[in-house]
Protein backbone atom coordinates (compact mmCIF):
# COMPACT_ATOMS: atom_id res chain seq x y z
CA UNK A 1 0.00 0.00 0.00
CA UNK A 2 1.25 3.94 -0.67
CA UNK A 3 2.81 4.84 2.79
CA UNK A 4 1.33 7.99 1.67
CA UNK A 5 -2.14 6.48 2.66
CA UNK A 6 -1.45 5.34 5.97
CA UNK A 7 -0.43 8.49 7.80
CA UNK A 8 -3.38 9.73 9.20
CA UNK A 9 -5.48 12.84 7.54
CA UNK A 10 -5.86 15.17 10.11
CA UNK A 11 -7.66 17.65 8.30
CA UNK A 12 -10.25 14.95 7.27
CA UNK A 13 -10.40 13.65 10.76
CA UNK A 14 -10.62 18.07 12.01
CA UNK A 15 -13.33 17.98 9.44
CA UNK A 16 -15.92 15.31 10.35
CA UNK A 17 -15.24 15.80 14.17
CA UNK A 18 -16.44 19.59 13.21
CA UNK A 19 -18.93 18.26 11.69
CA UNK A 20 -20.29 15.61 13.99
CA UNK A 21 -19.88 18.17 16.83
CA UNK A 22 -22.21 20.64 14.64
CA UNK A 23 -24.86 18.01 13.72
CA UNK A 24 -24.87 16.57 17.59
CA UNK A 25 -25.36 20.20 18.86
CA UNK A 26 -27.92 21.18 16.33
CA UNK A 27 -29.89 17.71 16.88
CA UNK A 28 -29.64 18.61 20.35
CA UNK A 29 -30.72 22.51 19.79
CA UNK A 30 -33.61 20.98 17.67
CA UNK A 31 -35.27 18.53 20.17
CA UNK A 32 -35.14 21.50 22.62
CA UNK A 33 -37.39 23.77 20.47
CA UNK A 34 -39.45 20.72 19.69
CA UNK A 35 -40.77 20.54 23.10
CA UNK A 36 -41.28 24.07 22.93
CA UNK A 37 -42.84 23.92 19.34
CA UNK A 38 -45.00 20.28 20.85
CA UNK A 39 -46.22 22.64 23.79
CA UNK A 40 -47.29 25.43 21.26
CA UNK A 41 -49.15 23.20 18.85
CA UNK A 42 -50.31 21.60 21.32
CA UNK A 43 -51.96 24.96 22.75
CA UNK A 44 -52.94 26.36 19.19
CA UNK A 45 -54.83 23.47 18.65
CA UNK A 46 -56.74 23.67 21.89
CA UNK A 47 -57.81 27.44 21.67
CA UNK A 48 -54.96 28.14 24.19
CA UNK A 49 -51.90 30.04 23.68
CA UNK A 50 -49.09 27.53 25.21
CA UNK A 51 -45.88 28.83 26.91
CA UNK A 52 -45.31 32.57 26.79
CA UNK A 53 -43.77 33.74 30.14
CA UNK A 54 -39.86 32.43 29.95
CA UNK A 55 -38.72 35.54 27.64
CA UNK A 56 -40.20 36.83 24.81
CA UNK A 57 -43.22 34.28 23.24
CA UNK A 58 -41.84 32.10 25.77
CA UNK A 59 -38.71 31.32 23.63
CA UNK A 60 -36.47 30.41 26.87
CA UNK A 61 -39.34 28.01 28.30
CA UNK A 62 -36.94 25.05 26.79
CA UNK A 63 -34.42 26.44 28.95
CA UNK A 64 -35.97 26.53 32.08
CA UNK A 65 -37.61 23.04 31.34
CA UNK A 66 -33.73 21.62 31.42
CA UNK A 67 -32.90 23.29 34.41
CA UNK A 68 -35.84 22.41 36.24
CA UNK A 69 -34.80 18.68 35.32
CA UNK A 70 -31.03 19.41 36.10
CA UNK A 71 -31.99 20.49 39.79
CA UNK A 72 -34.53 17.61 40.20
CA UNK A 73 -33.68 14.91 42.93
CA UNK A 74 -31.81 11.93 41.36
CA UNK A 75 -33.65 9.23 42.71
CA UNK A 76 -32.68 5.54 41.71
CA UNK A 77 -35.00 3.17 43.31
CA UNK A 78 -33.67 0.84 45.45
CA UNK A 79 -34.87 -2.36 44.22
CA UNK A 80 -33.47 -1.00 40.71
CA UNK A 81 -30.35 -2.92 38.91
CA UNK A 82 -27.88 0.55 39.09
CA UNK A 83 -26.38 -0.26 36.26
CA UNK A 84 -29.17 -1.11 34.29
CA UNK A 85 -31.41 1.70 35.21
CA UNK A 86 -28.44 4.10 34.22
CA UNK A 87 -27.80 2.05 30.80
CA UNK A 88 -31.53 2.82 29.73
CA UNK A 89 -31.08 6.25 29.20
CA UNK A 90 -28.05 6.44 28.20
CA UNK A 91 -28.74 4.17 25.32
CA UNK A 92 -32.07 5.33 24.31
CA UNK A 93 -30.02 8.91 23.60
CA UNK A 94 -26.98 6.88 21.87
CA UNK A 95 -29.21 5.06 19.35
CA UNK A 96 -31.32 8.53 19.17
CA UNK A 97 -27.89 10.30 18.11
CA UNK A 98 -26.35 7.75 16.00
CA UNK A 99 -28.51 8.00 12.86
CA UNK A 100 -27.92 11.41 12.05
CA UNK A 101 -24.30 9.87 11.13
CA UNK A 102 -25.77 8.81 7.28
CA UNK A 103 -27.90 11.67 6.90
CA UNK A 104 -26.31 13.94 3.87
CA UNK A 105 -27.48 17.37 5.63
CA UNK A 106 -25.81 18.92 2.03
CA UNK A 107 -24.36 18.57 -0.80
CA UNK A 108 -20.67 19.64 0.14
CA UNK A 109 -19.03 23.25 0.82
CA UNK A 110 -15.45 24.73 -0.40
CA UNK A 111 -13.25 25.58 2.95
CA UNK A 112 -10.04 26.09 2.03
CA UNK A 113 -9.50 24.89 -0.75
CA UNK A 114 -11.19 21.70 0.33
CA UNK A 115 -14.37 19.77 -1.05
CA UNK A 116 -15.87 18.63 2.09
CA UNK A 117 -19.07 16.73 1.98
CA UNK A 118 -22.20 17.65 4.67
CA UNK A 119 -22.55 14.12 5.77
CA UNK A 120 -20.86 12.51 8.23
CA UNK A 121 -20.57 9.02 6.79
CA UNK A 122 -21.09 8.05 3.24
CA UNK A 123 -21.36 4.18 3.90
CA UNK A 124 -22.80 2.60 1.33
CA UNK A 125 -25.63 0.44 3.33
CA UNK A 126 -26.76 4.44 4.79
CA UNK A 127 -30.59 3.13 4.60
CA UNK A 128 -29.48 -0.18 6.50
CA UNK A 129 -27.46 1.18 9.14
CA UNK A 130 -30.44 3.99 9.68
CA UNK A 131 -32.52 1.44 9.96
CA UNK A 132 -30.68 -1.04 13.01
CA UNK A 133 -29.54 1.89 14.75
CA UNK A 134 -33.45 2.58 14.97
CA UNK A 135 -34.26 -1.39 15.95
CA UNK A 136 -31.47 -0.42 18.89
CA UNK A 137 -33.52 2.02 20.28
CA UNK A 138 -36.17 -0.27 21.73
CA UNK A 139 -33.14 -1.73 23.73
CA UNK A 140 -33.92 1.92 25.62
CA UNK A 141 -37.40 1.09 26.30
CA UNK A 142 -36.54 -2.49 27.41
CA UNK A 143 -33.60 -1.99 29.59
CA UNK A 144 -35.10 1.06 31.59
CA UNK A 145 -38.59 -0.66 32.03
CA UNK A 146 -36.73 -3.99 33.15
CA UNK A 147 -34.20 -2.35 34.98
CA UNK A 148 -36.84 -0.23 36.75
CA UNK A 149 -38.16 -3.44 38.35
CA UNK A 150 -42.00 -2.77 38.77
CA UNK A 151 -44.50 -4.49 36.55
CA UNK A 152 -46.01 -1.05 35.02
CA UNK A 153 -42.56 -0.36 33.33
CA UNK A 154 -41.84 -3.94 32.31
CA UNK A 155 -45.03 -4.31 30.91
CA UNK A 156 -44.60 -0.97 28.75
CA UNK A 157 -41.59 -2.38 27.96
CA UNK A 158 -43.18 -5.48 26.50
CA UNK A 159 -45.56 -3.46 24.87
CA UNK A 160 -42.98 -1.14 23.09
CA UNK A 161 -40.79 -4.15 22.07
CA UNK A 162 -43.65 -5.46 20.32
CA UNK A 163 -44.80 -2.47 18.89
CA UNK A 164 -41.33 -2.02 17.47
CA UNK A 165 -40.90 -5.20 16.20
CA UNK A 166 -44.74 -5.60 14.30
CA UNK A 167 -44.02 -1.94 12.94
CA UNK A 168 -40.07 -2.62 12.06
CA UNK A 169 -41.56 -5.43 8.83
CA UNK A 170 -43.67 -3.14 7.09
CA UNK A 171 -41.32 -0.31 7.35
CA UNK A 172 -38.97 -2.47 6.07
CA UNK A 173 -40.75 -3.72 3.10
CA UNK A 174 -41.76 -0.27 2.14
CA UNK A 175 -37.72 0.43 2.04
CA UNK A 176 -37.34 -2.63 -0.31
CA UNK A 177 -39.96 -0.86 -2.29
CA UNK A 178 -38.11 1.87 -2.34
CA UNK A 179 -34.95 0.49 -2.92
CA UNK A 180 -36.13 -1.18 -6.11
CA UNK A 181 -36.42 2.08 -7.71
CA UNK A 182 -32.95 3.65 -6.09
CA UNK A 183 -31.02 0.48 -6.84
CA UNK A 184 -29.01 1.51 -3.70
CA UNK A 185 -28.66 1.49 -0.38
CA UNK A 186 -26.36 4.75 -0.45
CA UNK A 187 -28.18 7.84 0.99
CA UNK A 188 -26.04 10.34 -1.10
CA UNK A 189 -27.08 8.50 -4.03
CA UNK A 190 -30.58 8.07 -3.20
CA UNK A 191 -30.81 11.93 -2.76
CA UNK A 192 -28.63 12.30 -6.61
CA UNK A 193 -31.78 10.34 -7.88
CA UNK A 194 -33.94 12.54 -6.88
CA UNK A 195 -32.15 16.06 -7.33
CA UNK A 196 -32.46 15.58 -10.90
CA UNK A 197 -35.51 13.57 -11.62
CA UNK A 198 -39.27 13.50 -9.28
CA UNK A 199 -38.83 12.96 -5.42
CA UNK A 200 -40.00 9.27 -4.99
CA UNK A 201 -43.06 10.07 -3.18
CA UNK A 202 -44.79 10.27 -6.14
CA UNK A 203 -43.39 7.51 -7.85
CA UNK A 204 -44.42 5.82 -4.54
CA UNK A 205 -47.17 7.06 -2.39
CA UNK A 206 -48.26 4.50 -0.52
CA UNK A 207 -44.87 2.93 0.19
CA UNK A 208 -44.11 6.55 1.89
CA UNK A 209 -47.29 6.17 3.80
CA UNK A 210 -46.61 3.05 5.43
CA UNK A 211 -43.42 4.32 5.94
CA UNK A 212 -44.81 7.38 7.61
CA UNK A 213 -47.28 5.28 10.07
CA UNK A 214 -44.48 3.23 10.98
CA UNK A 215 -42.21 6.10 11.72
CA UNK A 216 -44.86 7.08 14.39
CA UNK A 217 -44.77 3.62 15.86
CA UNK A 218 -40.96 3.43 15.84
CA UNK A 219 -41.08 6.50 17.74
CA UNK A 220 -43.26 6.12 20.28
CA UNK A 221 -45.79 8.84 18.98
CA UNK A 222 -49.66 8.92 19.15
CA UNK A 223 -51.51 7.20 18.16
CA UNK A 224 -48.78 4.55 18.58
CA UNK A 225 -47.55 5.57 22.24
CA UNK A 226 -48.51 2.36 24.09
CA UNK A 227 -45.37 2.29 26.23
CA UNK A 228 -45.91 4.88 27.82
CA UNK A 229 -49.73 4.80 27.87
CA UNK A 230 -50.01 7.73 31.05
CA UNK A 231 -53.30 6.37 32.03
CA UNK A 232 -52.92 3.13 31.74
CA UNK A 233 -49.64 2.55 32.59
CA UNK A 234 -48.54 5.13 34.85
CA UNK A 235 -46.33 6.63 32.20
CA UNK A 236 -44.83 3.48 31.37
CA UNK A 237 -41.10 2.23 31.50
CA UNK A 238 -40.21 6.10 32.91
CA UNK A 239 -42.30 5.37 35.34
CA UNK A 240 -39.17 5.46 38.04
CA UNK A 241 -37.10 7.65 36.36
CA UNK A 242 -36.19 11.55 37.67
CA UNK A 243 -34.27 14.51 37.04
CA UNK A 244 -31.94 14.56 33.87
CA UNK A 245 -32.55 10.34 33.28
CA UNK A 246 -35.87 11.20 32.96
CA UNK A 247 -35.03 14.13 30.62
CA UNK A 248 -32.72 11.75 28.53
CA UNK A 249 -35.97 9.48 27.60
CA UNK A 250 -38.02 12.56 26.74
CA UNK A 251 -34.91 14.01 24.86
CA UNK A 252 -34.56 10.50 22.95
CA UNK A 253 -38.02 11.05 21.92
CA UNK A 254 -37.56 13.83 20.58
CA UNK A 255 -34.41 13.32 18.69
CA UNK A 256 -36.14 10.68 17.27
CA UNK A 257 -38.76 12.49 15.91
CA UNK A 258 -36.34 14.97 14.53
CA UNK A 259 -34.44 11.78 12.81
CA UNK A 260 -37.46 10.22 11.39
CA UNK A 261 -38.69 13.84 9.92
CA UNK A 262 -34.94 14.28 8.21
CA UNK A 263 -34.75 10.47 7.26
CA UNK A 264 -38.51 10.80 5.54
CA UNK A 265 -37.62 13.86 3.70
CA UNK A 266 -34.42 12.70 2.49
CA UNK A 267 -35.72 9.43 1.49
CA UNK A 268 -39.07 10.41 -0.11
CA UNK A 269 -39.03 13.99 -0.45
CA UNK A 270 -35.58 15.00 -2.46
CA UNK A 271 -33.10 15.77 0.82
CA UNK A 272 -31.62 18.87 0.15
CA UNK A 273 -32.84 19.08 -3.36
CA UNK A 274 -34.45 22.53 -3.91
CA UNK A 275 -37.61 22.21 -5.43
CA UNK A 276 -38.13 23.63 -8.82
CA UNK A 277 -34.41 25.23 -9.03
CA UNK A 278 -31.72 23.59 -10.93
CA UNK A 279 -29.01 22.74 -7.95
CA UNK A 280 -26.28 22.77 -10.47
CA UNK A 281 -27.21 25.46 -12.46
CA UNK A 282 -27.62 27.25 -8.37
CA UNK A 283 -23.93 26.30 -7.64
CA UNK A 284 -22.65 28.54 -10.99
CA UNK A 285 -24.26 31.52 -10.08
CA UNK A 286 -24.29 32.09 -6.59
CA UNK A 287 -21.38 29.50 -5.67
CA UNK A 288 -21.24 26.52 -3.94
CA UNK A 289 -21.32 27.73 -0.20
CA UNK A 290 -23.99 29.89 -0.87
CA UNK A 291 -26.09 26.27 -2.40
CA UNK A 292 -24.66 23.72 0.46
CA UNK A 293 -26.42 26.66 2.77
CA UNK A 294 -29.72 26.94 0.94
CA UNK A 295 -30.13 23.29 0.22
CA UNK A 296 -29.44 22.72 4.10
CA UNK A 297 -32.50 25.27 5.03
CA UNK A 298 -34.71 23.35 2.25
CA UNK A 299 -33.85 20.25 3.92
CA UNK A 300 -34.79 22.01 7.66
CA UNK A 301 -37.58 22.89 5.93
CA UNK A 302 -38.87 19.58 5.13
CA UNK A 303 -37.69 18.43 8.18
CA UNK A 304 -40.40 20.74 10.10
CA UNK A 305 -42.70 20.31 7.86
CA UNK A 306 -42.97 16.42 9.24
CA UNK A 307 -42.56 17.27 12.22
CA UNK A 308 -44.90 19.61 12.45
CA UNK A 309 -47.41 16.28 11.12
CA UNK A 310 -46.01 14.27 13.82
CA UNK A 311 -47.20 16.73 16.50
CA UNK A 312 -50.49 17.44 14.47
CA UNK A 313 -51.31 13.61 14.59
CA UNK A 314 -50.23 13.53 17.92
CA UNK A 315 -52.86 16.35 18.91
CA UNK A 316 -55.46 15.01 17.22
CA UNK A 317 -56.10 11.34 17.09
CA UNK A 318 -56.47 9.19 20.39
CA UNK A 319 -54.38 6.25 21.25
CA UNK A 320 -55.01 2.92 19.89
CA UNK A 321 -55.92 -0.38 21.57
CA UNK A 322 -52.89 -2.68 22.10
CA UNK A 323 -54.96 -5.50 19.86
CA UNK A 324 -56.13 -2.31 17.18
CA UNK A 325 -52.52 -1.81 17.02
CA UNK A 326 -51.27 -5.01 16.55
CA UNK A 327 -54.22 -5.75 14.22
CA UNK A 328 -53.15 -2.40 12.12
CA UNK A 329 -48.99 -4.09 11.78
CA UNK A 330 -50.04 -7.20 10.88
CA UNK A 331 -53.41 -7.90 9.05
CA UNK A 332 -53.17 -4.09 7.35
CA UNK A 333 -49.49 -2.91 7.04
CA UNK A 334 -48.01 -6.25 6.53
CA UNK A 335 -49.80 -7.00 3.65
CA UNK A 336 -50.54 -3.69 2.36
CA UNK A 337 -46.22 -3.47 2.56
CA UNK A 338 -46.20 -6.64 0.16
CA UNK A 339 -48.36 -5.88 -1.87
CA UNK A 340 -47.01 -2.32 -2.81
CA UNK A 341 -43.77 -3.91 -3.26
CA UNK A 342 -44.67 -6.21 -5.76
CA UNK A 343 -46.50 -3.11 -7.65
CA UNK A 344 -43.41 -1.15 -7.54
CA UNK A 345 -41.44 -4.18 -8.76
CA UNK A 346 -43.76 -4.86 -11.64
CA UNK A 347 -43.69 -1.28 -12.63
CA UNK A 348 -39.81 -0.60 -12.68
CA UNK A 349 -39.82 -4.11 -14.35
CA UNK A 350 -42.02 -2.84 -17.15
CA UNK A 351 -40.09 0.22 -17.13
CA UNK A 352 -43.12 3.03 -16.36
CA UNK A 353 -40.55 4.29 -13.57
CA UNK A 354 -37.24 4.22 -12.26
CA UNK B 1 -88.89 4.92 25.05
CA UNK B 2 -89.39 8.14 26.77
CA UNK B 3 -86.10 10.67 26.86
CA UNK B 4 -85.89 12.87 29.54
CA UNK B 5 -83.83 15.81 26.90
CA UNK B 6 -84.37 15.96 23.19
CA UNK B 7 -80.51 15.50 22.87
CA UNK B 8 -80.67 12.08 23.00
CA UNK B 9 -79.34 9.85 20.13
CA UNK B 10 -79.83 6.30 19.29
CA UNK B 11 -76.39 4.46 18.65
CA UNK B 12 -75.55 3.85 15.52
CA UNK B 13 -74.69 -0.24 15.30
CA UNK B 14 -74.64 -0.33 11.64
CA UNK B 15 -71.14 -2.10 10.52
CA UNK B 16 -68.56 0.35 9.49
CA UNK B 17 -68.09 1.11 5.85
CA UNK B 18 -65.11 0.32 4.19
CA UNK B 19 -64.34 3.90 3.53
CA UNK B 20 -64.71 4.30 7.81
CA UNK B 21 -62.61 1.11 8.23
CA UNK B 22 -59.73 2.32 6.18
CA UNK B 23 -59.55 5.28 9.00
CA UNK B 24 -57.56 7.37 6.80
CA UNK B 25 -60.23 9.65 5.52
CA UNK B 26 -61.65 10.28 9.40
CA UNK B 27 -58.09 11.07 10.34
CA UNK B 28 -57.71 13.46 7.84
CA UNK B 29 -61.29 15.38 8.94
CA UNK B 30 -60.18 15.22 12.21
CA UNK B 31 -56.87 16.88 11.50
CA UNK B 32 -58.44 19.41 9.45
CA UNK B 33 -60.48 19.94 12.31
CA UNK B 34 -57.54 20.73 14.76
CA UNK B 35 -55.80 22.59 12.08
CA UNK B 36 -58.89 25.25 11.95
CA UNK B 37 -58.57 25.57 15.56
CA UNK B 38 -55.03 26.44 15.35
CA UNK B 39 -56.72 29.93 13.89
CA UNK B 40 -59.26 30.36 16.33
CA UNK B 41 -59.41 32.88 18.86
CA UNK B 42 -57.84 32.08 21.90
CA UNK B 43 -59.75 31.72 24.73
CA UNK B 44 -56.79 32.46 27.31
CA UNK B 45 -57.03 35.68 29.67
CA UNK B 46 -53.64 36.75 30.34
CA UNK B 47 -54.57 36.79 33.75
CA UNK B 48 -52.46 39.26 35.93
CA UNK B 49 -52.62 41.83 33.20
CA UNK B 50 -55.66 41.36 31.72
CA UNK B 51 -58.52 40.54 33.88
CA UNK B 52 -62.40 39.96 33.32
CA UNK B 53 -64.94 42.27 34.64
CA UNK B 54 -66.52 41.59 37.47
CA UNK B 55 -69.95 41.24 37.78
CA UNK B 56 -71.46 43.66 40.20
CA UNK B 57 -72.46 41.71 43.01
CA UNK B 58 -68.60 40.14 43.12
CA UNK B 59 -68.65 39.80 46.96
CA UNK B 60 -64.16 39.83 47.75
CA UNK B 61 -62.12 41.16 50.48
CA UNK B 62 -63.96 43.12 53.43
CA UNK B 63 -63.39 46.46 53.67
CA UNK B 64 -63.33 48.44 56.89
CA UNK B 65 -64.75 51.75 55.85
CA UNK B 66 -64.22 55.29 57.34
CA UNK B 67 -66.73 57.96 56.90
CA UNK B 68 -65.69 61.08 54.75
CA UNK B 69 -63.38 62.80 57.42
CA UNK B 70 -61.63 59.99 57.60
CA UNK B 71 -63.00 58.55 61.29
CA UNK B 72 -63.73 54.63 61.57
CA UNK B 73 -67.47 53.89 61.31
CA UNK B 74 -66.99 50.41 63.07
CA UNK B 75 -69.04 50.99 66.55
CA UNK B 76 -67.81 47.36 67.62
CA UNK B 77 -71.79 46.54 68.08
CA UNK B 78 -71.03 42.68 66.99
CA UNK B 79 -73.58 42.67 65.11
CA UNK B 80 -71.62 41.10 61.85
CA UNK B 81 -69.85 38.71 63.95
CA UNK B 82 -73.03 37.39 65.53
CA UNK B 83 -74.69 37.63 61.38
CA UNK B 84 -71.67 35.55 60.20
CA UNK B 85 -72.64 31.77 59.39
CA UNK B 86 -68.81 30.76 59.56
CA UNK B 87 -68.24 32.69 62.70
CA UNK B 88 -65.49 34.50 61.00
CA UNK B 89 -65.21 37.62 62.63
CA UNK B 90 -64.07 38.43 66.10
CA UNK B 91 -63.28 41.63 67.58
CA UNK B 92 -62.91 43.56 70.92
CA UNK B 93 -64.30 47.01 71.85
CA UNK B 94 -62.52 49.97 73.36
CA UNK B 95 -64.37 53.50 74.38
CA UNK B 96 -63.19 56.38 72.87
CA UNK B 97 -61.02 58.71 74.34
CA UNK B 98 -61.38 62.59 74.61
CA UNK B 99 -59.29 64.04 72.55
CA UNK B 100 -59.39 60.56 69.83
CA UNK B 101 -62.82 62.13 68.07
CA UNK B 102 -61.04 62.42 64.77
CA UNK B 103 -60.41 59.14 64.75
CA UNK B 104 -63.48 57.04 66.01
CA UNK B 105 -66.87 58.23 64.90
CA UNK B 106 -68.63 56.63 67.48
CA UNK B 107 -67.92 56.78 71.30
CA UNK B 108 -67.44 52.97 70.99
CA UNK B 109 -65.07 51.09 69.15
CA UNK B 110 -63.09 48.11 67.55
CA UNK B 111 -59.64 48.17 69.24
CA UNK B 112 -59.19 44.59 67.55
CA UNK B 113 -60.84 43.52 64.44
CA UNK B 114 -60.05 40.19 63.11
CA UNK B 115 -61.68 38.19 60.24
CA UNK B 116 -60.43 34.50 59.58
CA UNK B 117 -60.26 34.77 55.64
CA UNK B 118 -60.24 30.65 55.52
CA UNK B 119 -63.24 30.50 57.54
CA UNK B 120 -65.21 33.22 55.40
CA UNK B 121 -67.17 32.05 52.96
CA UNK B 122 -67.99 35.93 51.56
CA UNK B 123 -71.69 35.39 51.72
CA UNK B 124 -71.62 39.37 52.61
CA UNK B 125 -73.85 38.72 55.87
CA UNK B 126 -71.74 40.64 57.51
CA UNK B 127 -71.93 43.87 55.10
CA UNK B 128 -75.80 43.45 55.39
CA UNK B 129 -75.83 43.36 59.03
CA UNK B 130 -73.74 46.54 59.49
CA UNK B 131 -75.50 49.10 61.60
CA UNK B 132 -73.20 51.71 60.63
CA UNK B 133 -72.10 50.91 56.78
CA UNK B 134 -68.79 49.83 58.46
CA UNK B 135 -67.87 46.61 56.56
CA UNK B 136 -67.94 46.30 52.63
CA UNK B 137 -67.04 43.22 50.84
CA UNK B 138 -64.89 44.72 48.09
CA UNK B 139 -63.91 43.58 43.99
CA UNK B 140 -60.31 42.04 45.36
CA UNK B 141 -58.98 38.23 45.84
CA UNK B 142 -58.26 36.70 48.80
CA UNK B 143 -54.12 36.77 48.75
CA UNK B 144 -52.22 33.88 49.19
CA UNK B 145 -50.11 33.11 51.97
CA UNK B 146 -47.37 30.79 52.90
CA UNK B 147 -48.79 30.54 56.19
CA UNK B 148 -52.33 29.57 57.94
CA UNK B 149 -51.74 33.48 60.45
CA UNK B 150 -51.03 35.43 56.94
CA UNK B 151 -55.04 34.84 56.06
CA UNK B 152 -56.32 36.18 59.51
CA UNK B 153 -56.89 39.79 58.71
CA UNK B 154 -55.84 42.14 61.33
CA UNK B 155 -57.57 45.71 61.42
CA UNK B 156 -54.66 47.12 59.71
CA UNK B 157 -55.11 44.91 56.79
CA UNK B 158 -59.10 45.76 56.35
CA UNK B 159 -58.81 49.50 57.14
CA UNK B 160 -59.33 51.40 54.06
CA UNK B 161 -57.00 54.32 53.55
CA UNK B 162 -57.29 57.57 54.80
CA UNK B 163 -59.97 58.94 52.66
CA UNK B 164 -58.00 63.02 52.94
CA UNK B 165 -54.62 61.65 53.51
CA UNK B 166 -54.24 59.54 50.83
CA UNK B 167 -57.65 60.40 48.59
CA UNK B 168 -56.03 58.11 45.59
CA UNK B 169 -55.68 54.68 47.43
CA UNK B 170 -58.73 55.61 49.20
CA UNK B 171 -61.29 55.73 46.10
CA UNK B 172 -59.00 52.51 44.68
CA UNK B 173 -59.81 50.78 48.00
CA UNK B 174 -63.54 51.63 47.81
CA UNK B 175 -64.14 49.76 44.89
CA UNK B 176 -67.54 49.58 42.94
CA UNK B 177 -69.34 48.07 45.25
CA UNK B 178 -69.39 50.91 47.66
CA UNK B 179 -69.89 53.01 45.70
CA UNK B 180 -72.92 52.19 43.95
CA UNK B 181 -73.89 50.85 47.58
CA UNK B 182 -73.45 54.52 48.35
CA UNK B 183 -74.72 56.51 45.64
CA UNK B 184 -78.29 53.68 46.61
CA UNK B 185 -78.23 55.47 49.90
S1 LIG C 1 -68.77 37.48 54.32
FE1 LIG C 1 -70.09 36.07 55.44
S2 LIG C 1 -68.66 34.53 56.17
FE2 LIG C 1 -67.42 36.25 55.57
S3 LIG C 1 -67.14 37.41 57.40
FE3 LIG C 1 -68.93 38.26 56.39
S4 LIG C 1 -70.64 37.19 57.25
FE4 LIG C 1 -68.84 36.02 57.77
S1 LIG D 1 -68.54 46.29 61.34
FE1 LIG D 1 -70.60 47.05 61.59
S2 LIG D 1 -71.73 45.34 62.44
FE2 LIG D 1 -69.58 44.86 62.69
S3 LIG D 1 -69.09 45.60 64.70
FE3 LIG D 1 -68.60 47.23 63.34
S4 LIG D 1 -70.42 48.49 63.28
FE4 LIG D 1 -71.05 46.55 64.17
Amino acid sequence: MNPVLLVIDWAFLLEKAILISVVIGLSLFIAMYETYAERKVAAFMQDRRGPNRAGPFGILQPLADGLKLFFKEEIVPNTANKFLFVLGPSLAMLTAMMTSAVIPWGSSVEVFGRQVNLQIADINIGVLFIFGVVSMGVYGIMIGGWASNNKFSLLAALRGASQVISYELPMGLSLISMLIITGSLKMSVIVGGQVDSIYYVLLNPLGFFIFLVCAFAECNRTPFDLPEAENELNFGYHQEYSSMKLGFYLFAEYINMFISSVVMATLFFGGYDIPFVSDAGLVESIGQNWTALIQCLVLFLKTGFFIFLFMWVRWTIPRFRYDQLMNLGWKVMIPLALVNMVLVSLLVLTGIIG
Amino acid sequence: MQTLTNRAKPVDRRPMTLAERLYVVNIFKGMMITLRHMFKKKATIQYPEQQRPFSPVFRGLHVLNRDEQGRERCTACGLCAVACPAEAITMEAAERKPGEEHLYREEKYAAKYEINMLRCIFCGLCEEACPKDAIYLSETFARSNYKREGLIYKKQDLLIPHPIEQPEEYRKALGNRAKQKQSAN
